[in-house]
């Protein structure tokens, strides 16, 4: 396999109120070099530890087990230059760019800072350049964009600066962390769209981290569904809305959040989404799922292949026969 | 930011006036009449009684004799000195040296020592974070003059590294002179300066945009200079600026413990000899300073942090 990255049995405990909890369950999931996989599911599920957990960004006193490979190496076990080398390839975009940029510095100086600490390209050199992609990413005026402070920019211009930023340093994968959930519904589609667009220009893989089904199908390979800390089905993104095989996955494609107002919790089924600490023995989804039997009690399902994806629901095989 | 400034500039003259006002309005809220003030409660004869009409236009009313006073003042006036016979502007110009040199080697210390205390405090957690943590609670709690009293005892008295007393003569001795006084002058504020520093820069430390650098790769040193220590330099140098502010006042304490030859002490001595003309210039020249720091003050950290310009702050 030529995985850019490999996750397999990732577990993560964090420390709060003096205890561990496992916020991440044995997940798995690989990306290939230029593919775009979703990751999708409900406040709480743990997307964005798992994106975290590939740039080792996790809360301090976070416990890791598992394994992460990124372009062959032990992502858990690397430190200094090395730990630093694989953060300038993975590049990550956050939901808020307001809270993720330094409000005292300029536009310009977020856009050169890695350049110019990590690469110790020459100031005029990497100004150039981030002129050069704020136009890639539709942003005019470069170089007076580069003397404005973040507070002097909209919401949808700054996440522009953002991905800009992201695209500098020319990395080989991109962890998208609900990148356009903070901005208006116009500037979200722009946005996204020119996301997608520069990110296939340019053969960079991502992890795309949304609420939303329906947008991860436009714009990624496959989709992973999560729920209280675990994976419950990855499949062909094409395939997930109307073919979904766990009752999960067909619960949030029922729930069809118009893209007029994306919720930023969904309703799918009754009952409140579990983390993964407070999910029961046996399926994760049993409290809440519809086609709930004894034996989803009894085993947790592990994530197995099925129909060219993988699902985690004992009973996969009979709803989906049930369906058609 | 020229906007900006030209409201801090009109904000500053405003200031000075009201401020110079309360200093003038000082002599004739005082109890006694004025003459009496002014003399210092000594019978003087009637030309001497004459002269200080005059001067201080006591025959006129009051706002007069305010503008008339406040006009010679800016002009470097301060009128005379009852007991030393001597102009007032050159008695306190020949002691401000000391004053400032003393504020100034004061606020080196405020700024370096409580910014790198409170830097290592938040970036090791654990038993350098206590120890600092609960030094600066003690120190931030002592009075300069209290500082004043320990330094010499165990610098001057029992280890005998530093002299007590006096000015000294030439610029070595006269940093050694002053090094005790401003560690004095300095101890509570560097102590808050310090936890402001800690916690300020734990904080930032913490906030998202943190993540993001470090999440690029940044170096971990290079994420404290350029983002913890860079943001939290607003509120240590305010902090910092208003301390140094208050020394100007606590000086006096400083430089009459220290028998230092200062602007503070002399205050003190013409407030006991009733030289009231002396208490006027001094207190006109000492709020004028404060006024102009804080001034500074704004001005820094509008500097240091652009949203302030617009009226809003995060
Ligand atoms: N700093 C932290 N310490 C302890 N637990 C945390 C911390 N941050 C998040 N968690 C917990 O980890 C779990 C997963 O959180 P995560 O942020 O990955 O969810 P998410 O899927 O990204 O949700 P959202 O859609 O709201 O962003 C949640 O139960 C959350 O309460
Ligand atoms: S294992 Fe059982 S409870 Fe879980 S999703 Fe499948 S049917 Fe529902
Ligand atoms: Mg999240």
């Amino acid at each position: 396999m030529n995985d850019l990255l490999r996750i397999s049995g990732l577990t993560v405990r964090l420390p709060l109120d003096g205890e561990m909890r496992t916020v991440l369950s044995d997940v798995s999931l690989s990306i290939a070099a230029g593919e775009a996989v979703g990751l999708v599911g409900e406040s709480g599920s743990g997307k964005s530890m798992t994106a975290r957990s590939i740039v080792r960004l996790l809360p301090p006193g976070a416990l890791v087990e598992g394994t992460i490979r990124y372009r062959g190496n032990d992502v858990p076990s690397l430190r200094g230059q090395r730990l630093r080398d694989l953060r300038s390839s993975v590049s990550m975009v956050f939901q808020d760019p307001r809270a993720h940029i330094n409000p005292v510095r300029t536009v310009g100086d977020f856009l050169t800072e890695a350049l110019r600490v990590n690469q110790r390209v020459a100031r005029r050199e990497a100004e150039g350049r981030a002129v050069r992609v704020l136009d890639e990413v539709g942003v005019a005026d470069g170089p007076r964009r580069l003397r404005q402070y973040p507070h002097e920019l909209s919401g949808g211009l700054l996440q522009r600066v953002m991905i800009a930023a992201a695209l500098l340093t020319e990395p080989h994968l991109l962890l998208a962390d609900e990148p356009t959930t903070a901005l208006d519904v116009t500037t979200q589609a722009e946005v996204m769209a020119i996301l997608d667009e520069l990110r296939r220009e340019r053969g960079l893989a991502m992890l795309f981290i949304t609420h939303d089904l329906e947008l991860a199908a436009a714009v990624c390979d496959r989709t992973a569904v999560m729920y209280a800390g675990r994976v419950m089905e990855i499949r062909a993104s094409a395939l997930l809305h109307d073919h979904a095989l766990h009752p999960y996955t067909a619960a949030l494609a029922a729930a069809r959040p118009s893209l007029e107002r994306r919720a930023e919790r969904l309703v799918t089924t009754p009952g409140r989404p579990l983390s993964a600490f407070e999910a029961p023995d046996g399926c994760p989804f049993s409290t809440r799922c519809p086609h709930v039997r004894q034996r989803c009690h009894d085993e947790r399902p592990d994530l197995r292949p099925l129909d060219g994806g993988q699902v985690a629901c004992v009973r996969a095989e009979e709803l989906a026969v049930s369906h058609d | 930011m020229a906007a900006y400034l030209m409201r801090r500039a009109i904000m500053l003259a405003a200031t000075l006036l009201v401020s110079s006002f309360v200093v003038f309005a000082g002599l004739s809220v005082a109890p006694g009449n004025p003459l009496a003030t002014l003399s210092g409660g000594r019978s003087l004869p009637p030309e001497s009684v004459a002269v200080l009409v005059q001067r201080y236009h006591l025959d006129e009313p009051f706002f007069v004799q305010y503008a008339t006073w406040l006009g010679n003042a800016v002009r470097g006036d301060l009128g005379m000195s009852i007991t030393l016979r001597h102009d007032v502007s050159e008695l306190i110009g020949s002691r401000s040296g000391t004053t400032i040199a003393l504020i100034l080697y004061a606020a080196l210390i405020v700024l370096l020592a409580g910014v790198s205390l409170g830097l290592l405090a938040a970036l090791r957690p654990g038993i350098v974070d206590s120890l600092v943590v609960m030094s600066t609670a003690v120190v931030v709690a002592v009075p300069p003059f209290v500082a004043a009293i320990v330094l010499i005892g165990i610098f001057a008295v029992n280890l005998r590294w530093l002299p007590a007393l006096g000015n000294g003569s030439g610029l070595w001795d006269g940093i050694r002179h002053l090094t005790l006084p401003a560690f004095a002058l300095a101890a509570a504020s560097t102590a808050a300066v310090a936890r402001v520093t800690r916690t300020t820069v734990r904080a930032e430390l913490g906030r998202e945009h943190v993540q993001t650098a470090v999440s690029r790769g940044i170096p971990y040193q290079a994420v404290v200079r350029r983002h913890a220590l860079r943001n939290a330099a607003v509120p240590i140098s305010t902090l910092a600026g208003m301390t140094v502010a208050s020394m100007i006042a606590l000086a006096a304490v400083v430089e009459r413990a220290f028998s230092l030859n200062g602007l503070g002490s002399y205050l003190v001595t013409a407030a006991l000899s009733k030289d009231f003309a002396v208490v006027q210039g001094i207190s006109l020249v000492l709020v004028t300073s404060f006024v102009l720091i804080n001034t500074l003050v704004d001005v820094v950290a509008a500097v240091l942090d652009p949203r302030i310009k617009l009226g809003r702050r995060a």
